[in-house]
């Protein structure tokens, strides 16, 4: 009872709504995005999500930039509004919108967009076809696209766990729905959903449990409360590094680090390619944000304890995932394992844990971004009569049947390549620098072999498109788009170029980022 | 140290009685008038035996109902507090309260407008 009574006088909590701005826009957009399925005509439900979509990224990215500069954590405590988080919301929200305009692509195929026409309609069921025949569109992807957005832009500005993982939550749950959403090769996408669910679940629970652990020991779940608690030396040090150990495994599984890469693969490949772009491009930004947030600000102090650990994973990621991009046959899937690859690269700068380290995981994060979603736009592009047309053989020749597409192509590849003038260079080169100086040579030398193999894949597909003669009447054409994928792939393309050839615009505005606010 | 945890003892000491007394309460004083409905398991109204071969299968509407029932439950689990403590809250708690309830109603009128609420 007299606890009850203590309360009954208290603070009366403050929340900085300006700073918060990007999220609330994105929140209320996805609410009203929410009312236009329930009460909008059919007919009209497109357009206006459309509208709205595009219309809330470009406000929310607005107020990113009338609000940079902020240091300050906001909402008592658990929103930490600073350089770092401010520069990952803002791609986050550039990244979104080429993804959405890939998602509203309605032309390339005969049927309709890249989604089913109603996902609750049994695969193949007589239902399906006559939805699908009514043209019927399942919009309630906009809604979950954005609340996903949402999710991301909170997770990395997330200043204690707990808030981390209810943002892990809201980047996870609508994706999970929108992996089962694609309109060919259902059943394939629902094991995708059903699969990235489960293992997706499973790996919060490991988050959680790295959250009570953390709060047994420090006696809060604030990130700057666990680092004075470890500068302290308050309690068992097993505690600290069972609860690190297993905050990682939550999100390094978003990550796509090695070990917890399975469902990678599998998922990219059921997904609907625009989904697949943007979830590959945007939950790294978010979930690498997090995980950098966590380890340089609350267990900044013990990295010569969690940095082994790193290590090992970063290697296991760039050496598992090149090779095993090798030996793909499927263009989604080696376009998966090859960002197995990219998010080992990245881990580098996680390892380096300076100022560079930070600033260059960054870089790299919207370099890798932009030409990730831009690869997927194209694979959406390559078809024959049953849909996608992913098998590698099918891509033979390429160069000769769409130059321009294929030239796109090969550029966003040279990109993951990291070769010099383009974006993929100036993010390797952050990152490895960062690395050098923070210590991780070995890690680096690791990387730069990686880097070598993994051009070799990348080379393949281009000599591929290239210099192969295509394979006579297999039906495969590149079908021309609307203006949502062209203006998508245009957009891709460019930035891929500004990033590689101007460095210093992408550097400056991220080494202005700063560091993280305790 | 201990007395801190003794709370939670007793809480549960509480509730293991509190299932046992209500199990056994009844055999012990209740009427005995068997017939088969009766003797049946309790699951939800489904028909727990035979079950259909592989396992059966749930209506989905369950899980919807079930959900919508969770949604409402969780909000008044909020509105409690807020009652208690809404004059010392000020418009902090005004504008919380108003953004939390318009997202539910808008959850709402969501899953009404989509036939969430029709059972068949």
């Amino acid at each position: 009872m007299s606890s009850l009574l203590a309360a009954a006088s208290f603070d009366v909590p403050t929340i900085e709504y300006g700073q918060l701005s990007p999220m609330l826009i994105i929140f209320g957009v996805a609410v009203l995005s929410l009312l236009v399925e329930a009460f909008a005509p059919r007919g009209s439900r497109r357009p206006i999500q459309l509208v709205l979509v595009f219309a809330g990224l470009a406000a929310a990215f607005a107020a990113v930039v009338m609000i940079r500069g902020t240091q300050h954590i906001a909402a008592m405590g658990s929103v930490a509004v600073d350089g770092p988080a401010l520069f990952m919301q803002g791609a986050i929200l550039v990244l979104a919108f080429i993804a959405a305009l890939v998602m509203a692509e309605r032309q390339v195929d005969p049927l309709g967009d890249a989604f089913a026409p109603r996902a609750s309609a049994l695969p193949g069921s007589t239902d399906e076809i006559a939805f699908t025949r009514l043209g019927w569109l399942q919009t309630e992807v906009w809604p979950l696209f954005l609340f996903s957005v949402g999710g991301m832009l909170l997770f990395p500005a997330s200043a204690d766990l707990l808030t981390m993982f209810v943002a892990l939550e809201v980047v996870s749950l609508p994706l999970y729905i929108m992996a089962g959403l694609a309109r060919r090769r259902r059943l394939l996408s629902q094991e995708a959903a059903l699969k990235y669910f489960v293992l997706g679940a499973f790996s919060s629970a490991f988050f959680l449990y790295g959250t009570a652990l953390f709060y047994g020991y420090a006696g809060s779940v604030d990130l700057s409360a666990i680092s004075d608690a470890l500068t302290a030396n308050a309690g068992s040090m097993w505690l600290v590094i069972t609860a690190t150990g297993l905050v990682s495994v939550g999100l390094l599984f978003k990550i796509g680090a090695v070990p917890f890469h399975q469902w990678t693969p599998d998922v990219y490949q059921g997904s609907p390619t625009p989904v697949t772009g943007f979830m590959a491009a945007c939950t790294k930004i978010a979930a690498f944000g997090a995980l950098l947030r966590i380890m340089y600000v609350a267990l900044g102090g013990i990295r010569w304890d969690w940095r082994p650990m790193m290590y090992v994973i970063a290697a296991l990621t760039m050496i598992v995932g090149t090779l095993f991009a090798l030996t793909q046959t499927d263009m989604k899937r080696m376009l998966a394992y090859s960002s197995i690859a990219q998010a080992g690269f990245m881990l580098v700068g996680v390892i380096a844990t300076n100022q560079a380290g930070l600033s260059g995981t960054m870089v790299y994060l919207v370099a890798y971004g932009i030409a990730t979603i831009g690869a997927f736009a194209i694979v959406t592009l390559v078809r024959d009569s049953t849909g996608e047309a992913s098998h590698l053989s099918q891509w033979a020749g390429l160069g000769r049947k769409a130059p321009i597409v294929a030239s796109a192509f090969a550029l966003f590849l040279l990109a993951f390549a990291g070769i010099p003038l383009t974006s993929g260079f100036t993010g390797k080169f952050a990152v490895f620098t960062a690395g050098i100086a923070g210590g991780a040579t070995p890690v680096v030398i690791i990387g730069l072999v990686a880097s070598a193999v993994a051009a070799f894949f990348y080379v393949r597909v281009i000599v591929l498109m290239f210099f192969n003669e295509p394979t006579s009447d297999d039906g495969v054409s590149v079908v021309v788009p609307s203006g949502f994928t062209t203006l998508a792939i245009t957009i891709s393309v460019a930035l891929t170029l500004v990033i590689g050839l101007v460095p210093q615009l992408i550097l400056d505005l991220a080494n202005q980022a700063g560091l993280f606010i305790r | 140290m201990g007395e801190v945890y003794l709370p939670i003892l007793v809480l549960g000491i509480l509730g293991a009685a509190f299932a046992v007394f209500s199990v056994a309460a009844p055999s012990i004083i209740g009427p005995r008038r068997y017939n088969r409905a009766r003797l049946d398991a309790y699951e939800c109204g489904i028909d727990p035996t035979p079950q259909p071969i592989g396992g059966g299968r749930f209506p989905i509407k369950y899980y919807l109902t079930a959900m919508l029932f969770i949604v409402f439950d969780i909000e008044i689990v909020f509105l409690y507090p807020f009652a208690v403590a809404f004059d010392q809250l000020r418009l902090f708690g005004l504008i919380e309260m108003a953004v939390f309830i318009v997202t539910v109603l808008a959850v709402y009128a969501y899953v009404w407008r989509r036939g969430g609420l029709e059972w068949d």
